[in-house]
C-alpha cells in the first residue's frame, strides 16, 4: 500500500469505526444467541439420546445425525431462501441464530451425552443407595460432575460458532465481516481490511476462550481435580 | 453379644433367587432369610455371589428368577393387577422402599463435587426433605461418631482412604437405614487404615439395632460383629452357623480350604 493509500485507509477506517463497532456487536449478538440456543438444543438432544425409550432415543440420534451431517452453510441458505417459499419468513438474524443453534447444538448434544456417560456408574449407584430417584441423581450428582467434562469441548464449539458467524453477511446481516468488507470496497485496501478482520476475530475468540478457561478451572477445582485450595 | 433372632417377619428373604450375567450363573436358586437386627456375614471365594446378594438388595441389579422380599413384602417385584401377580418392581414402587436400605461400597464412591458435610446432608435434604439445619446437625453427629468432626469442610479427595470410607459410613447412616449392606468395605484400603474403619463399624453394630449384611475377608471383624456366617460357594450357601462354629470347626473341606487361603 502506498503512503497516500495508507492515509486513505486510515481516514476511512476512522469514519467507519461506528459501523464496524455496530458490526462487532451484531457478531457478538449472533454468537451469544446462537450459543444460548445451541446449549438448549445440546441438553435437549443429549439427554433425549440417553432416554430409556427407544423412540425418544432414536429421534434424538436421527436429529443429531441430520443436523451434523448437513452443511451449516446449506442449512442457513435453506432457512433464508427456501423457507419463505413454503410461507415462513424469518428475519435474517433469526435465520442465523436458528442455524447456528441447531447445528452447534447437535455437536453439543454429543458433548452432553458423552460427558454424562463418562461420569462413573459408581456415582449413580451411590446415589441409588441413598434413595435418590432418577431426576435427583441426574440433577444433583451426575450433571454437576459431567459439567466439568463439558466445558473444554464447549469452549471449542463456542469459538467455532464465532468463526461461523461471517456466514451472516451472505444473508444480508450487517455483521463484522459485512462492515469490514464495506471498508475494503470503499478503500481498496484489501490486505489491510482483511488483516484487521483476522485480528478482530482473533481478539474476540481469545476473550471467549479466556472466559471458558476460567469456568473450566472453577469446575475442576470444585471436583478437586487440580491442586490449590480446597 | 449375640442378638436373639426375633420371630415374626423376616427382614430379608430370598426365594429361589437366581442371577445370571450372560451365561454365567452367579446365584443359583438361593434361599436366604435374615431376621430383623441380625448381623450376617457372607464369606467365600470371589465370584461366589456374595456381592451380588448385596447389589440385588440395593436394587443395583435385577434378579433373573425368584423374588427378594424385604420386611415381608416383595422388593424385587411388585404385585400388579387384580390378581396381584408379581411383576418386576418399577421406580415408583422401589423409591420409598429403597430408602430403608443403605450400602457402603468397596471404593467409597463419595461425591467429588461436594464437601464432606454436603456428602452426608445431600440425601437427607433432597430425599427425606430435611431442612438444611436439621440435615447438618444430623450429619455433624455422624461425622463425630466416625471421628471426622473436624473434616466437614474438607474436599473428599483430600482424605485418606480410611477417612473417605468413614465419611461413606456416615453418609449411609444419615438416611437411618433399617438394613445396612457392607460390601468389602476395607478391601480397597491400605492395611494400616483397615482398623479405623472396622472400629467405627464395631461401634455402629454395638450402638444400633440395624440389620447388617456384610461381605468381608476380615475374619476377626466377622467374628466380633456377626450373629451368623454364611459360607458361599458357586452361588449357593455351602454351610452356615455362628462365627465360632464356622470359623473354628467348619464342616466342609471347601470352607476349611477357603479359610486357610485367606489367613
Amino acid at each position: 500500500m502506498t503512503g497516500s493509500g495508507t492515509a486513505v485507509f486510515l481516514s476511512e477506517l476512522g469514519r467507519a469505526l461506528p459501523a464496524i463497532t455496530e458490526g462487532l456487536l451484531v457478531t457478538l449478538e449472533a454468537t451469544g444467541l446462537g450459543a444460548a440456543l445451541a446449549l438448549l438444543v445440546a441438553f435437549a438432544l443429549g439427554l433425549a439420546a440417553r432416554s430409556r425409550l427407544l423412540p425418544v432415543r432414536g429421534a434424538a440420534r436421527f436429529a443429531v445425525e441430520l443436523l451434523r451431517g448437513t452443511s451449516l452453510y446449506v442449512q442457513l441458505f435453506w432457512l433464508f431462501f427456501a423457507l419463505p417459499m413454503l410461507g415462513f419468513r424469518l428475519e435474517p438474524m433469526a435465520c442465523g441464530v436458528l442455524a447456528f443453534g441447531l447445528n452447534y447444538g447437535a455437536y453439543g448434544a454429543e458433548v452432553v451425552r458423552g460427558s454424562i456417560a463418562a461420569v462413573p456408574a459408581a456415582q449413580t449407584e451411590a446415589a441409588i443407595a441413598l434413595g435418590m430417584g432418577p431426576g435427583l441423581r441426574l440433577r444433583r450428582i451426575v450433571l454437576p460432575q459431567a459439567y466439568a467434562l463439558m466445558v473444554p469441548p464447549f469452549k471449542n464449539l463456542l469459538i467455532q460458532l464465532l468463526k461461523a458467524t461471517p456466514l451472516l453477511s451472505l444473508v444480508t446481516v450487517a455483521d463484522l465481516t459485512f462492515r469490514i468488507d464495506q471498508l475494503r470496497a470503499a478503500t481498496g485496501g484489501t490486505a489491510a481490511a482483511y488483516l484487521l478482520l483476522l485480528l478482530l476475530y482473533f481478539c474476540v475468540a481469545a476473550l471467549l476462550g479466556a472466559g471458558m478457561n476460567a469456568l473450566e478451572r472453577r469446575a475442576q477445582a470444585r471436583l478437586g481435580v487440580v491442586g490449590g485450595d480446597a | 453379644m449375640p442378638i436373639e433372632t426375633v420371630p415374626g417377619p423376616e427382614k430379608v428373604r430370598f426365594d429361589r433367587v437366581t442371577k445370571r450375567f450372560g451365561d454365567q450363573t452367579v446365584l443359583d436358586g438361593l434361599d436366604l432369610a435374615v431376621a430383623p437386627g441380625e448381623r450376617v456375614t457372607l464369606i467365600g471365594p470371589s465370584g461366589s455371589g456374595k456381592t451380588t446378594i448385596l447389589r440385588l438388595l440395593m436394587t443395583l441389579e435385577r434378579v433373573t428368577d425368584g423374588v427378594v422380599h424385604v420386611d415381608g413384602e416383595p422388593f424385587s417385584h411388585m404385585p400388579s393387577g387384580p390378581g396381584g401377580k408379581l411383576v418386576p418392581a418399577d421406580e415408583r414402587y422401589l423409591a420409598p422402599r429403597r430408602r430403608r436400605v443403605g450400602m457402603v461400597f468397596q471404593q467409597f464412591n463419595l461425591f467429588p463435587h461436594l464437601s464432606v458435610l454436603a456428602n452426608v446432608t445431600e440425601a437427607p435434604r433432597h430425599v427425606l426433605g430435611l431442612d438444611a439445619d436439621e440435615a447438618a446437625a444430623r450429619a455433624r453427629d455422624l461425622l463425630g461418631l466416625v471421628g471426622l468432626a473436624d473434616k466437614e469442610d474438607a474436599h473428599p479427595t483430600r482424605l485418606s482412604g480410611g477417612q473417605q470410607q468413614r465419611v461413606a459410613i456416615a453418609r449411609a447412616l444419615a438416611m437411618r437405614p433399617e438394613l445396612l449392606l457392607l460390601d468389602e468395605v476395607t478391601s480397597a484400603l491400605d492395611p494400616e487404615l483397615v482398623a479405623e474403619v472396622l472400629d467405627v463399624l464395631r461401634d455402629v453394630a454395638a450402638g444400633t439395632d440395624i440389620t447388617m449384611l456384610c461381605v468381608t475377608h476380615e475374619m476377626a471383624f466377622a467374628r466380633d460383629v456377626s450373629d451368623r456366617l454364611l459360607m458361599f460357594d458357586r452361588g449357593r450357601v455351602l454351610e452356615s452357623g455362628p462365627p465360632g462354629k464356622l470359623l473354628d470347626a467348619p464342616e466342609h473341606e471347601r470352607t476349611r480350604e477357603f479359610l486357610r487361603s485367606i489367613r
